[in-house]
């Protein structure tokens, strides 16, 4: 077994520890911190395979401000308990289907991509994946997109001080 | 290892656990927390295939998810806050009318 299949298998397991805590967690801020955990684990994820500037958006961005974001919005509002979580009566169906369904779509995700597109192997040669050659693809090929992106950001702004304003 | 398929399990099961936390949950903001699982998770697969194909369109791809869900995360928070503001509560199951 070689040495990245160990530290794979390490982080798989405290990866899907961490999104199950925040499928069952009562509170949300705990909930918050799982995802946290679940997202820093992808982060080393992104190290391993060859991409360290995504690993490191994903801990300043997701982690950072996202999820910080997350936390102010829970603490301001005090809605951290989460037990009035109870189903309406003519839902109580909802929580097995939902689990079977879920399965349902595990199974055909997993049989999918791995018979389709995991067995093929890993290009030989690794590409260089800095902020220079990341820099460079987005504002050569992703030129538009960028730009979008950019609108888009500004309407979120937007949108987000127009739905808080007070009336 | 010289295949991708671990990868892309790991995020099929993640993204499978999103879904079931958006389906179960009723309140706003774990709902929200589990479409972040989601499109985490979807990541995970972009930059996987990347690696596959040695292309960097995939961290590309992964850039733009991230800004669109910062976006989507301002917007929708900012929707939770306005609908807790009205209703006292983050249950969507209480939201059932059009006029606040």
């Amino acid at each position: 077994m070689s040495g990245e299949l160990i530290v794979f298998i390490v982080l798989a397991i405290i990866s899907v520890a961490a999104a199950t805590g925040l499928l069952t967690s009562r509170n949300a801020v705990y909930a918050a911190l799982f995802l946290i955990i679940n997202f820093a684990t992808v982060a080393v994820m992104y190290l391993m395979l060859n991409a360290p500037f995504l690993a490191i958006i994903q801990i300043s961005v997701y982690a950072g401000a996202i999820m910080v974001l997350f936390l102010f919005v829970i603490m301001l509002l005090g809605a951290e308990r989460l037990n009035g979580e109870v189903l309406s009566k003519d839902l109580k169906w909802q929580r097995p289907l939902a689990g079977g369904l879920g399965v349902l779509l595990l199974i055909q995700a997993a049989y999918v991509f791995v018979s389709r597109f995991g067995a093929s192997p890993v290009a030989p040669d690794l590409i260089k994946s800095g902020p220079m050659e990341i820099g460079m693809k987005l504002f050569n090929s992703y030129l538009l997109p960028f730009e979008v992106t950019s609108v888009l950001l500004l309407v979120a702004i937007i949108g987000a001080v127009v739905l808080t304003r007070e009336k | 290892m010289n295949t991708i398929s671990p990868y892309i399990l790991l995020s099929a099961v993640l993204f499978t656990m999103g879904v079931i936390g958006f389906l179960t949950r009723r309140n706003a903001i774990m709902i929200f927390m589990s479409v972040e699982l989601m499109l985490n998770s979807a990541n995970l697969a972009f930059v996987a295939f990347a690696h596959q194909w040695g292309q960097l369109d995939g961290q590309m791809f992964v850039f733009f998810v991230m800004a669109v869900a910062a976006a989507e995360v301002a917007v929708g928070l900012a929707l939770i806050v306005t609908v807790f503001r009205t209703k006292q509560s983050a249950n969507v199951d209480e939201l059932n009318q059009l006029k606040g």
